[in-house]
């Protein structure tokens, strides 16, 4: 793809160095100058690696025709001296938005839209890559100017609007030509983000694995479109089509959602270039596997005000930490190889770009690296390589020059070049004035100390040893100095002025007096001016805070090992049927249980001793929302097609205090926002791991289901989606199984058909290689949903909530479901108004399997108090109590055979307890998943202390920084917000 | 796998019949009864391992150990050996009553239009028939303080006990403590309305605290006058200032609750007490100094930030108590009525990470009942108090172990069952009748 990106572009560039006038002129006669610019005695970055001192260049219509130490230079040509000057290749910014008119919003609506309102195009307003740079663009030279000012001389630019956003362009920052002139290539790039069309209110999707799904689906539907199997013409998907070619840029603004880019475009063959957050250091190793180049935005965090202590504990460790860490993250990317190129788009490029540069040359990222983030890198990103981006033969001549060293603070930019037209940005012809001189006025002898740099000087002046005021300024090389009277009762000035064409020891003109007599005044150099204290330029030294794995608080800076570890005289909760073992031994080996038994041999493995504690598998969770960044796909009444390991967000505290709790496996649910949710991850609790590393991979696929109130929207949200009753929603399963059936029977009929992830799914599910967990309240509805499945042939697998499972418990064990429910939980709405906390024991009897499960971030940190609490209520035996923590829940789960109890063979998913698992005075001091000690009472004790003491270190570093005038920020406290099923549903 | 003790109940069961929805209110104590050898946890700190009990018309007549003494024996003797006798526990800050199913508009009473309502009271909307209510009792929660919701004064609160007929049956302490919810020093922008929801230092903090001040004065300033028009919010604060009437701010940050206690002192109020108190450990010393208690809330929730110790909520209390302040529990929050039952749970918590069992008792039986200003009736097992009381299987702050056979409030035997109860029994009987008939089947074959 690139290749051909390549020839293209030296094709182009073949075709403009012989193009032909054809627009007619109005104004004169047709003009065309040929004559050659040459430039010499510059320094010349040829590129990051290349430099050529004293060099030579010559540009031509736009374009560089020669660069060397010495070059031909052709008689018709005008030569400007760049002695003591530097030539760097200008900037180019590859996601900008620069001239595009700001997308129009749509109005609010009383009710949620769920068709599409554009007609001949997707079925999915947010799918735009009909959308056309050039159509929405208009040269806007005030952000040029800015952009001139900080260097650059290309951007691309697009529409920032939709999931799929259309076509950018290329366009060089040229002052004073047409459009025409300036686009270098009309369609660059595809865009694509996370954030929908703020021009359509169409719901879908709602979430963030939606959107993820619906990428997928309309790269799918574009394939099938390209085979000419549609009816309609859908003007989207052509456009898509017509875009694969193209790079294809990715905008994201979390770190988490780099990785999730990352993996869609895997799926499909595409290697997205990927608008990153500026916080990829966090998983460095992730970054670097996706094989992405990244473009990053150029921001780093403030430092946060905390001089109030009480909004100061409103800061997260973590926003601390970033304020910290962030600026060292390009030089992390660059001494990991990982490719990256630098964007203005969240800044004012014109005030902060060289600030924000020089901060991260300051903690470690090298000139030649920042160079190349700036040029070669994106030149050869968007396919333009040896076009732009560097000063060489056959390239455009977008260059800028400088004072010296483009990299140091003091350095001015006095020109920007772009397609060979000059911005004047500083006057570089200035005669340089500074130095030490005698000034004689009217017999009258200063000291004149003039500093600073040539085009702006500053001016000291002192007669003996009085200060005198004064006021300097220079400008086209004409001198005008403002002398206040000695006499500091008198509002008195003396007036100079004088031509200084070139460097001179002695500056000459004429001072107008107070009393308006002229006369002539010379000021004779003595010495240079003094060169400024090197203090400022000694590097500064930065203290990173290391990251820590995940970069939160209770984070790992190492993460922990599997170990083998021989539990020492325990009493042991097997979740088997050899029940409690008193004073027993459990040697644990390669992340498995390899023995238990009494008086074991360690072997080796290091003992712990478990007298007078208790050892239990992991709890397992059938029903959690933690570690997730979204949990409802709530634009369709079926999101079959959604996926839960989408949105596993590692970095949840909640993974950490679960650990604590003695959890080890979660199913991480689809809300109930619908009757068909989506698919579950299952995931082991790796705290310090990344999303992908923490899925359960031996679990089989499961989908939610959910009925009642929440997906008749009784509580919330729109009275217009389908089903507002429950005898709408049979009507949905029935439906959705019935087109599975015939999609599949299509499918199966060799002959083409659409591939549709939703009916996919639907699929898997009636074939019985999916497994559904439905969330249920009420008798009748559990009994609905069994009889529809029995009328598909397959079988609900577990029932989650199931409230009322205990009223129809028969016909449950006969279908063969079982049940995963509340210990105590009702009152909160209608249909759980016969909600009773007998449900699991009176269930249990009946003889189905039976789990607690939490829905909740809280209650799942203590899950061992839900499962005794049978044992009140119903009476329930401790062992079988203890059974729906454990192998139970493993059970519903289909990998009982790998955890949920002590057995030898399995997964050393274990947790040691001070006390009775089941009393309320139990807390666990260890859990294990697969031999790995993820929580540690004592480990965590040490961890609190770091923690103050880390925030205090840095609350002090932001109190000195504020002290030093540094901007900063208010605190303000994010809300992570607490879901779990029956508290959910995003509001349109 | 069937427990002994389930088929006892259900045979328990069987025989008391079916009885109505809403369990009947038990009547007046007409015999004294005698409660015989169990280890009795008198709510003040003190257990009393072997102990006898004796109440009659309501009272506690006698709270001794049963190896020290000869007394005699009266009225009904319960043979308790072996189990556990708590003093009936107190729910604070509860919406018991006035809400009863929370998604269900037509069901919730709990917060009036207006801002500051001192006049408005929870006591005649009180429902002495919820379901809800009634599934406190069978985990010993016996008592509660119902309190409305929202505004910045929310009005007036009652504590009830949980046996009545309606709500003049119910109460305990009529019009107990006016509510505060004190401002936050951060509000959050309104998402819906495209503002930043995060949460930013509020800038009408202060100007909210001087609404609250100047109510006080203008409300004083009417009551020392002729009165000769009828104002209802600033009558309803005459007894605030007697100091009959107490005042509880619903407050959680370190800075809002020091203003709190400057307010306090501003008004000069007695009978303060700080509702929530989730940063309260940081101004411990004021607390304690201005003898200022802290009804914590509920030990089971997470902590706010990550960064702070995962078990700081269900310490909490401890760490306060340690610093010398008079903790209670309170359970508001989500599902917080139908949660209340975990009440002992939550103290059983406590106890877990650090709290004397003992201690943690307190928290929610005689120092609430000092916080509430019951404490000469309620709250503890102490002779002349009123028998409010339980008799539990085991130790009732661990769920694995509380299991009721006996309450008692105010001498009057209660019903433990419930609405939930009898749906256990209706559904557990259909299962075993099945049970009988496939039994009969087989046997017949």
């Amino acid at each position: 793809m690139k290749l051909k990106f390549l020839i293209l572009g030296v094709f182009l560039g073949v075709l403009n160095l012989h193009a032909q006038e054809y627009f007619p002129k109005n104004d004169g006669v047709k003009t065309r100058n040929t004559n050659y610019t040459v430039f010499k005695n510059a320094k010349i970055h040829v590129d990051p690696q290349t430099i050529i001192n004293n060099g030579m260049f010559a540009i031509k219509e736009g374009k560089i025709t020669a660069v060397g130490k010495s070059i031909n230079i052709p008689a018709n040509s005008t030569v400007v001296d760049l002695q003591g000057k530097e030539v760097y290749p200008s900037f180019i910014d590859l996601y900008t938005s620069f001239g595009i008119s700001k997308p129009k919003r749509a109005e609010n609506g009383s009710q949620p839209q769920y068709d599409a309102g554009r007609e001949g195009y997707y079925w999915n307003d947010h799918i735009r890559p009909d959308t056309d740079a050039v159509a929405n663009f208009s040269f806007d030279s005030k952000e040029a100017e800015k952009l001139h000012k900080a260097g650059f001389g290309v951007v691309n630019t697009h529409v920032p609007d939709g999931i799929i956003r259309g076509t950018g362009m290329l366009v060089a920052l040229t002052p004073g030509v047409t459009e025409g002139d300036r686009i270098i290539d009309e369609r660059s790039a595809q865009y694509l983000s996370f954030d929908k069309s703020v021009q359509s209110r169409q719901s879908y999707p709602t979430s963030i694995m939606g959107t993820m799904a619906l990428i997928r689906q309309a790269y799918l539907d574009a394939k099938w479109y390209a085979g000419g199997n549609a009816d309609n013409k859908d003007l989207a998907l052509e456009a898509l089509n017509e875009n694969s070619d193209l790079v294809q840029i990715f905008a994201t603004d979390n770190l988490l959602n780099e990785l999730r880019a990352d993996k869609v475009g895997d799926e499909f063959g595409i290697q997205y270039v990927i608008v990153g957050s500026g916080k990829e250091y966090q998983r460095l190793d992730k970054i670097k596997e996706s094989n992405a180049t990244f473009i990053v935005p150029l921001k780093f965090p403030e430092a946060y005000d905390v001089e109030n202590p009480y909004l100061a504990n409103q800061l997260s460790l973590e926003e601390m930490r970033e304020w910290n860490q962030a600026p060292a993250n390009l030089k992390m990317l660059s001494e990991n190889k990982v490719p990256f190129t630098l964007t203005t788009h969240s800044i004012d490029a014109e005030k902060e770009f060289k600030a924000n540069l020089l901060k991260a040359i300051e903690y470690g990222l090298s000139k030649e690296a920042a160079l190349a983030a700036l040029t070669t890198v994106p030149a050869r990103t968007i396919g333009k390589e040896g076009k732009i981006g560097v000063i060489k033969e056959g390239a455009w001549a977008n260059f800028i020059i400088t004072s010296g060293d483009y990299f140091d603070k003091e350095t001015t930019l006095y020109e920007n070049w772009v397609q060979g037209y000059r911005t004047i940005l500083e006057n570089m012809d200035v005669t340089n004035i500074t130095g030490k001189y005698d000034l004689k006025v009217d017999g009258k002898s200063y000291e004149l100390s003039i500093t600073g740099e040539p085009s702006k000087p500053k001016a000291e002046v002192k007669m003996g040893d009085t200060k005198i005021g004064s006021k300097l300024s220079f400008q086209d090389n004409w001198m005008n100095l403002l002398l206040s009277s000695p006499d500091t009762t008198k509002t008195e000035f003396v007036r100079l002025s004088a031509n200084v064409p070139e460097s001179t020891d002695k500056i000459s003109g004429k001072a107008i007096m107070p009393n308006g007599t002229e006369t002539a005044f010379t000021a004779s150099k003595q010495s240079d001016a003094e060169k400024k204290d090197d203090k400022e330029k000694k590097e500064k030294m930065h203290t990173v805070i290391p990251v820590t794995y995940p970069n939160v608080a209770y984070g790992f800076t190492q993460k922990p090992k599997q170990e083998n570890v021989l539990f020492r005289n325990a009493t042991v909760w097997t979740s088997e049927d050899e029940g409690v073992l008193e004073n027993t031994d459990v040697l644990v080996k390669n992340g498995e249980i390899v023995r238990i038994g009494k008086d074991l041999n360690a072997g080796g493995a290091r003992v712990i001793d478990a007298t007078g504690k208790h050892l239990t598998a992991g709890i397992v969770d059938e029903h959690s929302h933690i570690a997730a960044s979204d949990i409802n796909e709530a634009g369709h009444n079926s999101s079959a097609e959604v996926q839960m390991e989408d949105v596993v967000d590692p970095t949840d505290i909640n993974i950490y205090r679960n650990l604590a709790g003695g959890v080890t496996s979660i199913q991480l649910l689809h809300g109930s926002a619908n009757p068909i949710g989506g698919q579950s991850a299952i995931l082991k609790l790796k705290w310090g791991e990344s999303a992908e590393d923490m899925i359960f991979e031996q679990a089989p696929p499961f989908i939610k289901f959910a009925l009642g109130e929440n997906v008749k929207q009784s509580n919330w949200g729109s009275t217009i989606r389908f089903p507002q009753t429950r005898m709408g929603v049979e009507q949905v399963f029935t439906d959705y199984f019935s087109r599975a059936r015939a999609y599949e029977s299509q499918k199966k009929s060799g002959e083409d058909f659409r591939k549709d992830l939703e009916m996919e799914t639907i699929v898997e599910i009636l074939n019985g290689e999916r497994f559904v967990t439905s969330h249920s309240y009420i008798q009748s509805e559990i009994n609905m949903l069994m009889k529809v499945a029995e009328a598909f042939d397959f079988n609900i697998n577990t029932f989650t909530h199931i409230l009322e499972g205990y009223k129809v418990a028969d016909k449950m064990k006969e279908h063969g479901v079982g049940a995963s429910t509340f210990s105590d939980w009702w009152a909160y709405k209608y249909e759980v108004n016969d909600a009773i906390p007998y449900n699991a024991a009176i269930m249990n009897e009946v003889g189905l399997t039976v789990a607690i499960n939490s829905d909740d971030s809280e209650m799942s940190r203590r899950l061992n108090q839900e499962a005794a609490k049978s044992v009140k209520y119903g009476g329930m035996s401790e062992e079988e109590a203890w059974k729906m923590v454990t192998i139970n829940p493993a059970k519903l789960l289909h990998v009982d055979d790998l955890v949920g109890s002590i057995k030898t063979g399995k997964q050393a998913d274990l947790v040691l307890w001070n006390e009775h698992p089941l009393s309320v005075y139990a807390k666990p001091e260890k859990t294990m998943v697969e031999g790995v000690f993820y929580f540690d009472i004592e480990r965590d004790g040490k961890m609190r202390n770091e923690i103050k003491k880390e925030r205090n270190e840095l609350i002090g570093q932001m109190l000195k920084a504020k002290n030093n005038g540094i901007k900063t920020q208010p605190v303000t406290k994010k809300e992570k917000q607490r879901v779990h099923c029956d508290l959910l549903e995003k509001v349109q | 796998m069937k427990s002994v003790y389930n088929y006892i109940l259900i045979a328990f069961l069987i025989i008391s019949g079916n009885s109505s929805a809403q369990q009947t209110p038990a009547p007046e104590q007409s015999e004294a009864v005698t409660i015989v050898g169990a280890t009795a946890h008198l709510g003040n700190g003190e257990v009393i391992e072997n102990s006898l009990i004796i109440f009659e018309n309501g009272k506690l007549t006698q709270v001794m150990d049963a190896t020290s003494t000869k007394m005699q024996y009266r009225g009904e003797i319960i043979q308790a050996e072996g189990k556990h006798v708590y003093p009936g526990f107190i729910a604070p800050n509860s919406t018991l009553g006035l809400v009863e199913i929370a998604a269900v508009r037509p069901t919730i009473d709990q917060d009036e239009i207006g801002e500051i309502l001192p006049n408005v009271r929870s006591l005649i909307a009180y429902n002495a028939e919820s379901k809800i209510v009634e599934s406190m009792r069978p985990n010993g929660v016996l008592l509660g303080q119902i309190v409305p919701r929202g505004g910045l004064v929310s009005g007036t609160s009652s504590v009830v006990q949980f046996d009545a007929w309606n709500w003049e049956d119910a109460v305990v302490k009529e019009d107990d403590a006016l509510h505060i919810n004190w401002p936050d020093a951060f509000s959050r922008g309104r998402w819906w309305r495209g503002e930043d929801p995060n949460l930013k230092p509020n800038k009408e903090y202060t100007e909210e605290i001087q609404k609250l001040e100047d109510f006080f004065n203008e409300a004083k300033a009417y009551l020392a006058g002729a009165q000769d028009y009828t104002h209802l919010p600033y009558q309803a604060m005459e007894t605030v200032f007697t100091g009959e009437k107490r005042v509880f701010v619903h407050v959680d940050g370190e800075k809002e609750i020091l203003d709190a206690l400057q307010f306090k002192k501003d008004q000069k109020l007695d009978g303060f007490v700080i509702v929530g108190g989730y940063n309260a450990l940081g101004v411990a010393e004021q607390l304690k100094e201005n003898n200022v208690p802290v009804l914590v809330n509920r030990p089971h929730s997470t902590p706010e930030m990550a960064y702070e110790d995962y078990d700081y909520p269900y310490k909490l209390a401890k760490l306060l108590q340690d610093r010398g302040v008079l903790v209670g529990i309170e359970s508001s929050g989500q599902m917080e009525r139908m949660n209340t039952r975990n009440l002992p749970f939550y103290a059983g918590t406590v106890a877990a990470f650090g709290m004397d069992k003992e201690n943690a008792l307190q928290l929610i039986t005689l120092n609430t009942a000092k916080i509430l200003g019951i404490d000469d009736t309620y709250g503890s097992l102490e002779k002349g108090k009123s028998a409010t009381l339980f008799i539990s299987e085991g130790d009732a702050l661990d769920m694995r172990t509380n299991r009721l056979t006996h309450a008692f409030i105010d001498g009057r035997k209660i019903s433990l069952e419930s609405h939930q109860t009898e749906l256990w029994k209706r559904y557990s009987e259909k299962y075993e009748n099945q049970e009988t008939e496939k039994q009969k089947e087989e046997d017949s074959k």
